[in-house]
C-alpha cells in the first residue's frame, strides 16, 4: 500500500476469470470490421473540391447506385490497423520455424532503400534514358544471381516463386520446340516436391510422374532411370530437398537427365541453405528459380509479394521472356520486344518489368552481407538447423537420423504414437508458448511431418530457448498432459477455428443482408 | 555480419553439440568437385552507411515522376498516397509475418482479407473477390484460364483496346495451356467490334474499360452477346480509381473482373510489386484462382476468419489445382485496402471526380495545341493524342526538358501502326502549371 491508499503488489490468491465486458482482453481489442461501423460517410482524406461538380460528359457511363464502402478517419483508421496488427505472429516478435518459407529476419534498411523516390516513384514506361539507374541496379542484381548460382543468365520479371517456375517451365518446353523436339509430354517430380511444382507442370499441360524416395530421403536413381526417357521434358527438383536433405546423388540425377536429353529444373525454395557454398550450376541445374522473398530475405509482408527470378543455362537463355536487359556501346536498355535485340523470347509473362521494389531490398540484402557473408548466411543456417535437431532428438523422432540435415530439421510423428497428441495439437500448443508452429504435415512422404526452419538470424540463446520449450511440452505430452495440447490454443486471440464450417458455407464478404452469420448460429 | 547473432564461440559449442568438429561436416552430402573453397567473386561485407551511397547513387540516376511534370499512365498511375498507408504497412505483425496457415495467430492478416475482399466486391458490383493475384495482368490471364474451365471450351477473344501487355501474358499463358488467343488491333473506341467474333467455341472475351487509349465504354451489349453465345466476360481495369466514376463491371455483365490495383495506396515502383484484383460471380467460385479468406468461428463461439475453399488450391490439390498460384499480394493489398478505407465512398468518388476534371484540363490545353488532335471520345483520366510526327521522338525530346510527356503508344504495341500517337494520363498530382508546362513545350516543338 503507498501513501495514497493505492495497493502496490497484487493481491495474493485471485483467479477471477470471467470474460471481460468488452470482449477484448488487455492489449488484444475485439476489433470489428470497417463494414460495421455506424457511419459510413466519413473520410479520412481531404481532397480539395473538384473543378467540374459533375461528369457529365459520361452521360449513362456514370455510376449512380452506391457502391457501400466506409470510410474511417485517419485516426480511427490507425487503431483499426494497428489493433488487427497486434493479433499477428511475426518474425520481429518470436521464432517463426516454418520449414521451406525461411522465415528470417527483414533488414529495415532494405524497406528505406527500395521507399527512395528514384526507386518508388518511377514509372515503368518513362523514358529510358531517365531511368538509367534502375535499369543498372536491374543489371547489378543479375549479375549476383548469376554469379551466386553459377548460371549465365537470369529472367527476372517473374512475381513469386511458382511463376518461375512456369517461367522455367515454358523455357524448357520453348528450347525444346527450337530443336523441333515437340514429342516430350512428361514432367518428372519426386513425391516429397512442393504442391506448386506438380501444379505448374501439369498448367503446362505435361504429364505429371511422381519419383520414389530412397529410405534415406533421397531421389530412387533406380525408378529415375526407369522413368526416365525420350518423353521427358524436364526433372523438378528441390535441392536441398523438402526432407531438408541435400541430394547427394544430383550429379548422377543430372547426367541420367541430360543423357536421355531432357533438362534439370531446380526449384530454388531452399537456396538458402547452399548460397555461398555451392552453385546450383555446377550441380548439373540448367534453370532454376530464386525466391527473393525466402533467401534474399524480402519480407513476406502476411502472404506476398514475392518474386521469383530464374536463372538459366546457355542453352535455355535465348528463350527467356522479355523484358530482357541489353548491353549496347551506349549503355544498358530493356528489350520490351521480340526483335533484333531479343530475339526468341517465349513471351510475356507479365505486364511491365517484374518486382522492382523487391529487386532493390533483395539486392541491397545482398550487398550487405557480400560474398563472404552470404557463405556464412548458409553455414548458420545449417548449423543452426542442425543444433536444434541434436537438441530435439532425444524426446522428437528425427525421421531421417543418420547424417546431418541442411537448413531445415524433419520430424515425424512417431514419438507421439499412444499419447493421444497429434502433429496439429503439438502445433496449437506451441502457440500458447509464443511461438508459430512449425510447418506441418509437409512434405507428404513422411507421417505428421514437422519441419523446422530456424535461419540464420537466430541467436543460440533463442534456439535454446525454442528447444528447451519444445522438450518440455514434448515431455508434457509423454506424461499424458492431453488436455494441454488438445484445446489448444488457450492464451491466443481465437481458439481453435472451424475450417469445416468455413468451407460449407463459404462467407468471402460482408453483405449488409447477414452482417454476421455465422457467429449468431 | 549485422544480420547474424550467432558468435564463433556460439558456432565452436553448437558444433560440439551435435558432435562435429567443422562446419563442412555439415555439408558432406555435397559432393566434392561441387564445393567451393571461398566466396564468389563478388564485393565483401558492406555496412548500412555503404551500402545506402550505393544504392542511392542508383537512385540519384533515375528521375521520379514527382520532381516534375509527369504524365505517364499506360495501366500505373501515379497518385497521392496518405502517409498512414505506408506507416501501417510497416507495422512488423503485418510486413513480416507469413502467409495465415495458422489463424488463430493471424487474425490481423485474416481480417485484413475479408475486408480487402468485400472492398473488391463492392468496388467491382461483384458478389465475391479473392485475396488479390500478383498484378493486373496476371489476373486478367488467370481468368482467361478459368473461363476455360467454366466453359470447357479453349478460345479467348481480345478487345482492341486491351493494354498490350495483357494481350501478350494472356497470349503466353494461353500457348501454354494449347489456348486459341484472338487478338483484334489496337484501336481507340471499337470494344463493339468483339461481338463479331464471338462463337460456340469462344471460352471469353475480355474487354477493358477505361481501355488502353483511355476510352471509357458501357460493356453490356457485349456481356448479352457473350452469354447468348455460352461465353464469359471478362472485363479488365487498369486504373481502379475510375470504380468511383464509372458504372462498374458487375452491373454491365461482368463475369469475372481483373483489375489492377495499384493506382490505390501502393506506388509506381517502375512496375512492381503490384496487386491483382479479381472478383467473379458465386456460382463460378469453386473455379477460382488465389487464396480466399472466409469468416468461421472458433471453439468458443467467436467470430474469426480463415483462408478457406483451398482444396482448389496447388499445396492441396498439386496436379489438379486451378491454379499454380501460392503466394498472393498481400502487403500491397493491405496498402490498398488501408488507402480505401482512408477515402471511403465519399473520398473515392471525390478521388474520381477531380481525376476526370484534371484529365478534362488537360485534353482542353491540349487541344487547343496546333497539330495536336485529342483521340480519345469519353475518358477518365486518360487520353491518346495525335502528333504531327513520332510519339516516341517527342517524348524524348521534351524528357531533355524535365518534362515527362507520357507513353508513346509505340513503345508498348509497335505493331499498332500508331507511331503518332501519345497516351497521357492526369491525376490529382497533376498541376495546372505542369499542364501548362507541356502544352507550352509541346507547341514550341511542333512549330519549330
Amino acid at each position: 500500500m503507498n501513501a495514497v491508499g493505492r495497493p502496490s503488489r497484487p493481491e495474493s490468491g485471485n483467479d477471477y476469470s470471467h470474460p471481460t465486458l468488452s470482449g477484448g482482453r488487455a492489449l488484444l481489442q475485439d476489433e470489428p470490421l470497417i463494414f460495421e461501423r455506424a457511419d459510413w460517410s466519413r473520410t479520412g482524406v481531404d481532397l480539395p473540391q473538384s473543378e467540374v461538380g459533375v461528369a457529365d460528359d459520361l452521360g449513362a457511363l456514370v455510376r449512380e447506385a452506391p457502391i457501400g464502402l466506409p470510410g474511417l478517419s485517419e485516426p480511427e483508421a490507425v487503431r483499426h490497423y494497428v489493433r488487427l496488427s497486434q493479433k499477428n505472429h511475426a518474425i520481429d516478435l518470436a521464432l517463426y520455424p516454418l520449414g521451406s518459407c525461411t522465415m528470417k529476419h527483414n533488414p529495415r534498411l532494405n524497406e528505406k532503400l527500395a521507399r527512395l523516390p528514384g526507386f518508388a516513384d518511377i514509372h515503368p514506361l518513362q523514358p529510358q534514358s531517365t531511368v538509367e539507374g534502375a535499369i543498372a541496379l536491374m543489371n547489378e542484381l543479375a549479375t549476383w544471381l548469376t554469379t551466386l548460382t553459377g548460371l549465365p543468365a537470369v529472367a527476372l520479371s517473374p512475381k513469386a516463386g511458382a511463376h518461375g517456375e512456369l517461367c522455367g517451365l515454358m523455357t524448357i518446353r520453348a528450347a525444346h520446340a527450337a530443336r523441333g523436339d515437340v514429342a516430350r509430354t512428361t514432367v518428372l517430380t519426386p513425391t516429397s516436391a512442393h504442391g506448386t511444382n506438380p501444379a505448374t507442370a501439369a498448367f503446362c499441360g505435361y504429364v505429371v510422374q511422381e519419383l520414389a524416395q530412397t529410405g534415406d530421403g533421397r531421389i530412387d536413381l533406380a525408378d529415375l532411370a526407369a522413368k526416365m526417357g525420350p518423353h521427358v521434358a524436364a526433372i523438378m527438383v528441390t535441392n536441398p530437398n523438402t526432407c531438408g536433405l541435400f541430394e547427394r546423388d544430383i550429379l548422377e540425377v543430372a547426367r541420367i537427365t541430360h543423357d536421355a536429353g531432357a533438362y534439370f529444373y531446380g526449384d530454388g525454395a531452399n537456396f538458402n541453405a547452399i548460397v555461398g557454398k555451392v552453385r546450383p550450376g555446377d550441380l548439373g541445374i540448367d534453370a532454376m528459380h530464386i525466391n527473393l522473398h525466402k533467401t534474399f530475405s524480402t519480407p513476406h509482408g502476411g502472404g506476398g509479394p514475392g518474386s521469383g527470378p530464374v536463372v538459366l543455362s546457355a542453352a535455355l537463355a535465348p528463350f527467356a521472356p522479355l523484358p530482357w536487359i541489353v548491353h549496347s556501346k551506349d549503355g544498358l536498355r530493356l528489350a520490351e520486344h521480340q526483335g533484333p535485340d531479343a530475339e526468341t523470347p517465349f513471351g510475356r509473362l507479365c505486364a511491365f518489368h517484374g518486382q522492382m521494389g523487391m529487386y532493390v531490398r533483395a539486392l541491397a540484402y545482398m550487398m550487405s552481407h557480400g560474398a563472404d557473408g552470404l557463405r556464412q548466411v548458409a553455414e548458420d543456417a545449417v548449423l543452426n538447423a542442425n543444433y536444434l535437431k541434436a537438441r530435439l532428438s532425444p524426446v522428437m523422432t528425427p525421421a531421417f537420423p543418420e547424417g546431418p540435415c541442411m537448413h531445415e530439421a524433419l520430424f515425424d510423428d512417431r514419438w507421439l504414437e499412444g499419447t493421444g497428441v497429434t502433429t496439429l495439437d503439438f502445433a496449437k500448443a506451441m502457440i500458447d508458448e509464443g511461438f508459430h508452429p512449425m510447418t506441418m504435415y509437409f512434405p507428404l512422404v513422411v507421417h505428421g511431418a514437422m519441419l523446422i526452419e530456424p535461419t540464420e538470424t537466430e541467436s543460440k540463446a533463442e534456439l535454446d530457448r525454442f528447444a528447451d520449450v519444445l522438450i518440455k511440452l514434448a515431455e508434457a505430452a509423454k506424461r499424458g498432459e492431453t488436455e494441454r495440447f488438445k484445446g489448444a490454443p488457450f492464451h491466443a486471440p481465437l481458439r481453435r477455428l472451424d475450417e469445416t464450417l468455413a468451407a460449407r458455407k463459404p462467407r468471402l464478404r460482408w453483405t449488409p443482408a447477414a452482417p454476421s452469420q455465422l457467429a449468431a448460429e | 555480419m549485422r544480420y547474424l547473432p550467432l558468435s564463433p564461440d556460439d558456432r565452436a559449442e553448437m558444433l560440439g553439440v551435435i558432435g562435429v568438429d567443422c562446419i563442412d561436416a555439415l555439408f558432406g552430402d555435397v559432393p566434392q568437385a561441387a564445393h567451393l573453397n571461398g566466396p564468389v567473386e563478388l564485393a565483401y561485407a558492406r555496412g548500412e552507411l555503404e551500402v545506402e551511397r550505393a544504392l542511392a547513387g542508383l537512385a540519384g540516376r533515375n528521375r521520379a515522376a514527382g520532381a516534375g511534370p509527369f504524365f505517364c499512365g499506360a495501366g500505373a498511375y501515379r497518385h497521392h498516397v496518405p502517409a498512414t498507408v505506408d506507416h501501417l504497412i510497416q507495422r512488423s505483425e503485418f510486413l513480416t509475418s507469413y502467409t495465415p496457415y495458422q489463424p488463430e495467430i493471424a487474425q490481423g492478416t485474416l481480417q485484413v482479407l475479408f475486408e480487402f475482399q468485400s472492398q473488391v466486391a463492392a468496388l467491382t458490383g461483384m458478389e465475391v473477390a479473392n485475396a488479390s493475384l500478383y498484378d493486373g495482368s496476371t489476373a486478367a490471364a488467370e481468368g482467361v484460364m478459368m473461363a476455360a474451365r467454366v466453359t470447357r471450351r479453349d478460345k479467348a477473344v481480345l478487345s482492341p483496346g486491351l493494354h498490350p501487355h495483357y494481350a501478350a501474358t494472356i497470349e503466353t499463358l494461353a500457348a501454354a495451356v494449347g489456348m486459341k488467343v484472338e487478338r483484334l488491333p489496337l484501336a481507340v473506341d471499337a470494344e463493339a467490334d468483339v461481338i463479331g467474333h464471338i462463337s460456340k467455341d469462344t471460352a471469353c472475351v475480355v474487354v477493358q474499360t477505361p481501355n488502353f487509349l483511355g476510352t471509357a465504354s458501357d460493356v453490356t451489349a457485349i456481356a448479352q452477346a457473350a452469354h447468348a453465345a455460352g461465353a464469359l466476360l471478362i472485363v479488365v481495369t487498369t486504373e481502379a480509381v475510375s470504380f468511383g466514376l464509372l458504372k462498374a463491371p458487375g452491373d454491365m455483365g461482368a463475369d469475372i473482373v481483373a483489375a489492377e490495383g495499384q493506382s490505390i495506396g501502393n506506388g509506381l515502383s517502375f512496375g512492381g510489386p503490384y496487386v491483382g484484383l479479381f472478383a467473379t460471380r458465386e456460382r463460378y467460385l469453386r473455379q477460382a484462382p488465389g487464396r480466399l479468406c472466409g469468416e468461421t468461428v472458433d471453439a468458443d463461439g467467436r467470430r474469426g476468419f480463415v483462408l478457406t475453399l483451398s482444396t482448389r488450391e496447388q499445396h492441396i490439390r498439386r496436379d489438379k489445382a486451378t491454379s499454380n498460384i501460392c503466394t498472393n499480394s498481400g502487403l500491397c493489398a493491405l496498402a490498398f485496402s488501408i488507402h480505401m478505407s482512408l477515402l471511403g465512398e465519399t473520398g473515392l468518388r471525390r478521388l474520381a471526380l477531380i481525376n476526370h476534371s484534371r484529365a478534362k484540363a488537360l485534353a482542353q490545353r491540349l487541344g487547343a495545341v496546333d497539330g495536336v488532335e485529342v483521340l480519345t471520345p469519353r475518358f477518365f483520366n486518360e487520353l491518346a493524342v495525335r502528333l504531327p510526327g513520332s510519339a516516341a521522338a517527342m517524348v524524348e525530346t521534351l524528357a531533355a526538358d524535365d518534362i515527362i510527356a507520357g507513353v508513346p503508344v509505340s513503345r508498348v504495341d509497335p505493331k499498332a501502326g500508331m507511331d503518332d500517337v501519345l497516351l497521357l494520363a492526369a491525376t490529382e498530382t497533376t498541376s495546372d502549371g505542369d499542364m501548362d508546362r507541356l502544352a507550352t513545350a509541346l507547341a514550341k516543338v511542333i512549330g519549330a
